[in-house]
């Protein structure tokens, strides 16, 4: 790696906790990004030279406070001085630093700019874009490329944001044990939103980061909240997923089955990491949709080869989770590790009622078609890929589809 | 004389490299290991300490969940190395950080060294 590349890493590693503090001195987002942008450029001035500081955030915060005040003097010589409040907490500009910059105070700045960028008055779409500009520190360009939409309306999206964050009037102390744990559960849902975006993009190059940057907002969230179960369970089922990115596309760009996926290509260091993070979770003994769905990409993961996936475990903890948040589409899942304990008849008479509620979605009859292909029951099998066909959202799906399609032509 | 080379950085720069950083860092330091491989015994890389538990031994010991000591910047690994003694073991350090800048090595001399068991 190059100076750069460390630099870059030193300052994207420092980002939250650097914004979270700036946000704390100037209670505005749009004056801690550009004081955090300027002191980053005269890290890159700077470091080279110098060699990087003991505490990267330390020196951001510090050079950025400092810059914005300087350029708010220079405002201030052209227009009215900043209202009091802008300015009140900087009287004590004497106190030392170091006394301020202490771990505690990172959590709480980094926690407070995590729960503005999921405030509760923000559509989830306006949360996720500033979460990933204000927090991750990705590039409007790259959030558009993303999200698939231009960089004009991205732009707009997140001005939209930060200008009903100010409307909000966003209290800055820490809010209660109730609201807060609330709170971090919005905070967690976004997360994962994030990493869906990137995991249902699957090679899309433009689009997989989304799944590494989710990975580290929630380590960023774990780190806070060390000891809640669900964001163990949240981290551990995203690397467990993550794990498979290189398996889970043939070269052609077409989805791999999990039980078709080279299992050699898995990264082991990631379902490591999960695996422990699962383990660590149910020692709590507070089950939750994330740790029962981390739980079942847990048991894909221990299984060495797919035929030595423990199917009555996935069924009873698909189960599970059917209780505590039941969902069509939990059952669908469901179904797939009831085929295989009980056959494609059970997994099919499991699915039929769901038909109504999924009758725009893909995968149902993508699932649907394969059970009925099992069963020998061929045309109703060819009509119901035909129809996941017309629901495929991306050519791999359809693909996908079309493959099994053939495998129906083909003498058994 | 066996020293550890205990590794320390701030764990939020290390896991926000790229996979091509981390690449290139592994293969620079696979280059110092080849050039050293008389001296350099065990090495680890550990996990993030998000995955870490820790018991601390209390008379009825308490299982908490996260690292001992939250610090700026964390243990991320070691080297056990088996060299003359410390101007040898900081020329080994040196090699070490011109491979992976960044962060800190603390040089501990080892008092006790039971060699894994397992391997003949």
């Amino acid at each position: 790696m190059t100076d750069m590349g460390w630099i870059n890493g030193a300052i994207t590693g420092a980002r939250p906790a650097a914004i979270g503090a700036l946000l704390r001195y100037f209670r505005n987002l749009d004056t801690a990004e550009e004081a955090f942008q300027e002191a980053a450029l005269r890290a890159l001035k700077s470091w080279p030279a110098n060699g990087p500081p003991r505490d990267p955030a330390a020196w951001l915060i510090l050079v950025g406070r400092n810059a914005a005040l300087d350029g708010l003097r220079v405002q201030a010589r052209h227009t009215a001085l900043p209202p009091d409040e802008v300015l009140s907490d900087l009287d004590d500009a004497e106190t030392p630093l170091a006394e301020r910059l202490d771990g505690s105070h990172y959590r709480d700045d980094v926690l407070r700019l995590l729960f503005i960028c999921c405030h509760p008055d923000l559509p989830a779409t306006q949360q996720i874009a500033l979460a990933l500009r204000i927090v991750s520190g990705l590039s409007v360009a790259q959030i558009a490329r993303a999200f698939l939409v231009g960089e004009a309306a991205m732009e707009q999206r997140i001005t939209r944001a930060k200008a009903r964050i100010a409307r909000a009037d966003v209290p800055f102390e820490a809010p209660g044990a109730a609201e807060r744990a609330e709170r971090v559960g919005t905070v967690a849902s976004m997360i994962y939103l994030v990493f869906n975006e990137g995991y249902s993009a699957g090679g899309d190059t433009a689009r997989s980061p989304l799944c590494d940057e989710a990975i580290r907002l929630a380590r960023l969230l774990l780190r806070l909240f060390h000891t809640e179960p669900e964001i163990m369970g949240l981290t551990a089922l995203m690397l467990l997923q993550h794990a498979r990115l290189a398996a889970r596309f043939d070269a052609a760009g077409e989805a791999i089955l999990l039980e078709d996926q080279d299992r050699t290509l898995w990264n082991r260091r990631m379902i490591a990491e999960g695996l422990a993070l699962i383990d660590k979770a149910i020692r709590h003994n507070q089950p939750g949709p994330f740790q029962l769905q981390a739980a079942i990409a847990a048991t894909h993961s221990r299984a060495v080869g797919a035929a030595d996936t423990d199917w009555a475990g996935i069924d009873a903890l698909y189960a599970a989770l059917e209780r505590m948040q039941p969902s069509p589409l939990v059952t669908l899942n469901r179904a797939v590790a009831t085929a295989k304990l009980h056959g494609p008849e059970a997994a099919l008479s499991m699915i039929t009622p769901l038909e109504e509620r999924l009758s725009g979605y893909y995968y149902y009859f993508g699932a649907r078609g394969a059970f009925l292909a099992q069963l020998g029951r061929l045309a109703e099998a060819r009509a119901a890929f035909d129809r996941a066909i017309s629901l495929a959202d991306t050519p791999a799906q359809a693909a996908h589809i079309r493959h099994h399609l053939d495998g129906l032509l083909r003498p058994a | 004389m066996l020293y550890a080379i205990l590794c320390y950085h701030d764990e939020d720069v290390v896991w926000s490299w790229t996979k091509e950083e981390d690449d290139a860092v592994m293969g620079r330091l696979a280059v110092v290991r080849e050039r050293l491989a008389p001296v350099i015994g065990p090495s680890a890389r550990l996990l993030p300490t998000t995955a870490a538990t820790t018991l601390r031994k209390s008379p009825e010991p308490i299982v908490i969940d996260g690292p001992y000591a939250e610090t700026k910047e964390q243990l991320l690994g070691f080297y056990v190395i088996d060299v003359e003694g410390l101007d040898a073991a900081l020329d080994v350090a040196r090699q070490l950080a011109a491979a992976n800048p960044g962060g800190a090595y603390e040089i501990r001399p080892i008092a006790l060294y039971q060699p894994d068991k397992r391997v003949p």
